[in-house]
């Protein structure tokens, strides 16, 4: 038995300590894709406590077919989308469109306007200037979709077959969305650091 | 996208969008070598793809608190309201 089911065993058999071990090991995740969806950390907060109620009320229904990680981050991404629709967040970034804009590339489909070096800039200035406030930023103005699955796969590290059951969707469906969202957020961080 | 791909070589303009399908492994064995290929021969493609490879990981180092002991304690508090209403 993994360490979430053994932990959901004893939470079902009455154990406290149980339950905040179990909100502690997955606290960060939450609240980092939590905060993607709503304004404020405090916002954030309320809709992982708010998932922990709906897990505990919905705990005698989860039938362990998915992972309980799975199970709970569909719960969370649900919750957090609806909040997030609450407080009118508006989208900025359309749904299509190409990974690269075409004007970059020249007629043969070589790059006439080709990407600055920027990665070791990327890492050493991660803390001192704010790159993750504008990932925060970039990923709360992407198409909410998009952002489900890049949030599941690349800040919770699910597999992509736990994407799809989380969210309902296809294989290919959840790699065009991957693809796109993470494109996006590339073309934030060039922005950012690789202004030709 | 597919009919581009019977082509023999690669430009730069496809290889951005079959980048994901790369790194998720999900490219055919013909596909891949062209990819390969591509980007052993380019070097803004090379580029790009160490970009993405950074984008991913940036994403995944966004920070989060730790569950401080207050929070703990409101947990704890959660839990048992909902005990409560159990019963």
């Amino acid at each position: 038995m993994d360490e979430d089911a053994e932990l959901v065993a004893r939470v079902r058999a009455g154990e406290e300590q149980a339950f905040v071990t179990l909100a502690a090991r997955h606290h960060s995740t939450m609240q980092r894709i939590a905060r993607t969806y709503v304004a404020s950390a405090a916002v954030a907060e309320e809709v992982v406590q708010d998932t922990w109620l709906a897990v505990l009320r919905g705990l005698d229904g989860f039938k362990g077919r998915s992972s309980f990680q799975t199970w709970l981050l569909a719960i969370l991404v649900n919750r957090a989308r609806s909040t997030g629709v609450r407080e009118h967040r508006s989208v900025a970034i359309g749904d299509a469109g190409p990974a690269v804009d075409s004007s970059r590339f020249d007629e043969s489909g070589a790059w006439m306007s080709p990407p600055r070096h920027w990665v070791e800039e990327s890492e050493s200035r991660l803390l001192a200037e704010g790159l993750a406030d504008r990932i925060q930023t970039t990923m709360r103005e992407l198409p909410e979709r998009q952002r489900d699955v890049v949030m599941l796969r690349d800040v919770a590290e699910l597999t992509a077959r736990e994407v799809c059951e989380a969210l309902e969707i296809s294989e290919a469906n959840q790699r065009v969305l991957l693809h796109r969202g993470r494109s996006h957020l590339r073309q934030a961080l060039e922005a950012e650091l690789g202004r030709v | 996208m597919r009919v581009l791909l019977r082509r023999r070589e690669l430009v730069c303009q496809e290889m951005v969008e079959l980048i994901t399908d790369y790194l998720e492994g999900r490219l055919s064995r013909g596909q891949r070598r062209r990819f390969e290929a591509h980007i052993a021969k380019c070097e803004h493609c090379t580029e790009y793809l160490q970009q993405m490879r950074a984008t991913i990981r940036l994403t995944g180092g966004l920070r989060a608190e730790d569950l401080t002991p207050e929070m703990s304690a409101e947990f704890a508090a959660l839990y048992r309201r909902w005990r409560e209403q159990e019963q």
